[in-house]
């Protein structure tokens, strides 16, 4: 068993696995927030309610997330020893941020941001929540940022076959960086908004009509419709910077082999890498050109001109366009649900029952948009310095299978253990709802924190 | 030894980063104790165990992340020598360490029937992550020695540090709970306070043993007259903590704490010896902290960053520890 492929399975499995939970927990703390802030605005308890049933999911993507993320910082050393020994002196201080500036930052304050609302004041529980929501953003930034220099990697020099920081601010703010982290805050903040849409949506299936339901929905479906024109055109963006920067991407993703003007825009193809073409190929005359160049006849870079030195074609080509599919779902889906919530103060019950499945297309966006550039860098792991295959450690391949079994069974049941807990809590806050009594706790905590403010 | 940035960096970040394992062992220590104490308690002691971990726990284990991260960014050389010989049971650490985290989680928001399945996965992942690491000491104290020897003497320290993180688990019960609950856990520690101190004995040996150049840092004259109070001052700290656990509670629980403080002391104290026997080498007799460092002006940028940022985490954990102090209370999202 090749040792190389097993691993590059293992980390793609285990990075697939974890930033489905970063990916929510990043805009999850500004959501809750929000909630906080209107709480402490209005004195509605609704939107503490909101606040609370919301935490949970936020407490529980975090573990996730804390425990996958500890896996992840394992894994250099144990599968890719070659990393850290060659450009250990750039991805070092990045991590070594992440850790100091955020991952201290959470982990101290979420213990108060839950289970802290009766031991402190209003205002220092507000303060928890900021910092653990500012926390998560900080750690996304360093991680992005380190992510972002394997792609266009800047200031720094090879000696004896290490690299070399010659300037901080260039490793950091490399020509990809700013693009890539607006990309993933606002992919974070879309599969947070389908998140909260989907589940509220199903409460309302559920014959919940509660005033903490019709909050989370609202702040849901108008998050969503507000961010996804934004993310078509930073996503635009990013791309014309991929095709500054990493050409033979940008050929792989669109299916291009030969560079030249007028190139279509291929919207279905199989991608044959032996034959060098595409086999049922449907596509819009001049398109790609257009899209990239803004001109008919603008050239587009052509896998031919990269031979064996571009990635796989197929896996980055369906990844870029499952992304753009979900995008475009995502699309119709909320505006749809923004108007009949603006307009109709009502929501279509088929409208709900297509949002319900839409809770998880942010991580279906987001997994595909991860897989178009991180294959879309192979066969380099930092693009230019090192190779994939250079960095892979001496462990026997029997070994990395059978650790890759279990990782793989351990994340499906998890997997399933996840989701169903959150629906599950989706339908027990829908019995709830707001006839209910809140526990007498909270109830107690509301009326001394409103009496203390 | 001339002392200058190139040669400082180093050794300033391998006591940052012995620093981050004493505090993971002594903080996520007690954590994982309970979770292995858990298959002990009933249905309402099992709440209350959590309810004394609680808001603690994920802030515990980031000095695990803190610990190998630094020797990451610092040392990457180390790095992967050390976690590519240890592959199996730093798999089996994770392994546990993500049943534990999660199962932690899960068990207070699935429905009522399937609660029991989730309290034992706790246990299990925190017996699964304790065993691990106890390995891991074992076989690197005999210097990455991954042969039959290496292994039965790691599968003895793997028992004996899982009872001694059992032991910091009842001390930290006796601290934050009362009543019947406080009571058993003064029986565990005295149970598990007898392994504990079977396994400092047998890495104390083992180590000066399985190396002699370890053999000559303890056991020359006169650097065994400097040396002596470790172990003396640590088996004295034993029988202390022997005698408290038959006065326990104590009326107004008096000293409730003081189990906790004792046990954290002799971890420092084997700790420290552990230390004084490794250095100069992270990976041992192989590679020195300075062979095996990143670049200076890298650990440079670091420390920058390490200066400003740790007083500040130091300081924001006691707070947490404040605002959560006292007895442990039901732990609800309010």
């Amino acid at each position: 068993m090749d040792p190389l492929i097993l691993s590059r399975i293992q980390f793609g499995a285990n990075i697939s696995f974890h930033i489905l939970f970063p990916a929510i927990t990043i805009a999850l703390g500004w959501v809750l927030l929000f909630f906080k802030l209107r709480y402490n605005a209005t004195g509605d308890s609704a939107w503490m309610r909101a606040y609370f049933t919301w935490v949970k999911v936020f407490a529980l993507s975090f573990a996730m997330g804390v425990v996958t993320g500890v896996t992840m910082s394992f894994q250099f050393g144990t599968n890719w020893p070659g990393y850290m020994q060659k450009v250990g002196n750039i991805a070092g201080p990045l991590l070594a941020y992440e850790i100091l500036t955020a991952f201290f930052l959470e982990a101290a304050f979420l213990g108060i941001m839950l289970f802290g609302f009766r031991r402190v004041s209003n205002r220092i529980h507000t303060l928890a929540t900021v910092l653990v929501a500012g926390g998560t953003t900080v750690s996304a930034f360093w991680i992005i940022a380190l992510n972002s220099w394997m792609q266009t990697p800047a200031g720094f020099e090879m000696v004896d076959g290490k690299a070399h920081v010659l300037d901080w601010w260039a490793v950091i703010f490399n020509p990809s960086m700013p693009y890539r982290l607006v990309h993933m805050l606002l992919a974070s903040g879309l599969t947070v908004a389908f998140l909260i849409a989907g589940l509220s949506a199903l409460r309302y299936l559920a014959g919940d009509r509660s005033e903490s339901m019709w909050k989370a929905l609202r702040t849901g479906v108008f998050t969503a419709a507000i961010l996804i024109p934004i993310q078509i055109f930073a996503g635009d963006q990013h791309g014309l910077n991929t095709l500054e920067h990493q050409p033979q991407k940008i050929a792989a993703m669109e299916a291009n082999w030969n560079t030249g003007p007028n190139v279509p825009l291929v919207l279905f193809a199989l991608p044959d890498e032996a034959a060098k073409e595409n086999k049922f190929e449907l596509a819009i005359p001049d398109g790609a050109s257009v899209v990239l160049r803004h001109s008919v006849s603008g050239v587009v870079p052509g896998l031919n001109d990269y031979p064996g030195n571009h990635p796989p074609v197929f896996p980055v080509f369906w990844g870029f366009r499952i992304m753009v599919g979900t995008g475009i779902l995502m699309l119709i889906v909320s505006w749809s649900a923004a108007f009949f919530l603006k307009r109709r103060h009502s929501l279509p019950k088929l409208l709900a029952l297509i949002m319900v499945p839409m809770t998880i297309s942010g991580w279906v966006a987001t997994l595909a948009g991860w897989y178009t550039t991180e294959i879309g860098r192979q066969p380099w792991l930092v693009t230019g310095v090192l190779k994939t295959a250079d960095a892979v450690g001496p462990v026997a391949g029997s070994h990395v299978a059978l650790t890759l079994a279990v990782y793989l069974i351990l994340y499906v049941l998890l997997l399933i253990a996840y989701l169903s807990v959150l629906v599950h809590l989706a339908l027990k806050a829908a019995k709830d709802g707001d006839a209910s009594p809140l526990p007498g706790a909270m109830n107690a905590a509301l009326s001394q924190q409103a009496a203390g403010e | 030894m001339t002392f200058d940035w190139p040669t400082a960096l180093p050794l300033i970040f391998a006591g940052l980063m012995g620093l981050a394992i004493l505090i993971y062992v002594i903080l996520d220590g007690f954590d994982l104790g309970i979770g292995i104490l858990f298959a002990a308690g009933d249905d309402a002691e099992q709440d209350t165990m959590i309810a004394a971990i609680g808001p603690f726990w994920d802030a515990n284990e980031t000095w695990l992340v803190l610990a190998v991260g630094l020797l990451l960014v610092a040392f990457p050389m180390a790095h992967g020598t050390i976690l590519t010989a240890l592959y199996i049971p730093v798999f089996l650490l994770l392994v546990g360490l993500i049943l534990r985290g999660v199962a932690f989680d899960f068990r207070a928001k699935v429905p009522a029937g399937k609660k029991q399945r989730w309290n034992r996965i706790f246990f299990l992942g925190s017996a699964t992550a304790s065993l691990a690491q106890g390995y891991m000491l074992g076989v690197y104290v005999l210097g990455l020695d991954v042969g039959f020897g290496g292994m039965a003497f790691g599968a003895l320290v793997a028992l004996c540090l899982s009872a001694a993180y059992a032991a910091m688990g009842s001390a930290w019960l006796i601290y934050k709970t009362e009543g019947g609950l406080q009571r058993k856990a003064v029986r565990w520690l005295r149970t598990t306070l007898v392994l504990t101190a079977l396994g400092m004995v047998a890495v104390s040996l083992a180590t000066p043993f399985a190396s002699p150049r370890i053999f000559d840092k303890w056991f020359l004259w006169p650097e065994i007259l400097y040396l002596s109070p470790l172990p003396i001052v640590s088996a004295l700290l034993f029988l202390w903590l022997w005698r408290q656990t038959f006065h326990l509670p104590r009326p107004d629980d008096r000293h409730a704490l003081r189990p906790f403080l004792t046990l954290a002391a002799i971890f420092a104290l084997g700790f420290a010896g552990l230390a004084w026997s490794f250095y100069p080498y992270v990976v041992p007799d192989k590679l020195t902290i300075w062979q095996a460092a990143s670049a200076p002006e890298s650990l440079a940028f670091i420390l920058v960053g390490t200066v400003v940022v740790l007083p500040i985490i130091i300081f924001y954990s006691f707070y947490a520890y404040r605002v959560f102090g006292g007895k442990a209370t039901d732990l609800t999202y309010d």
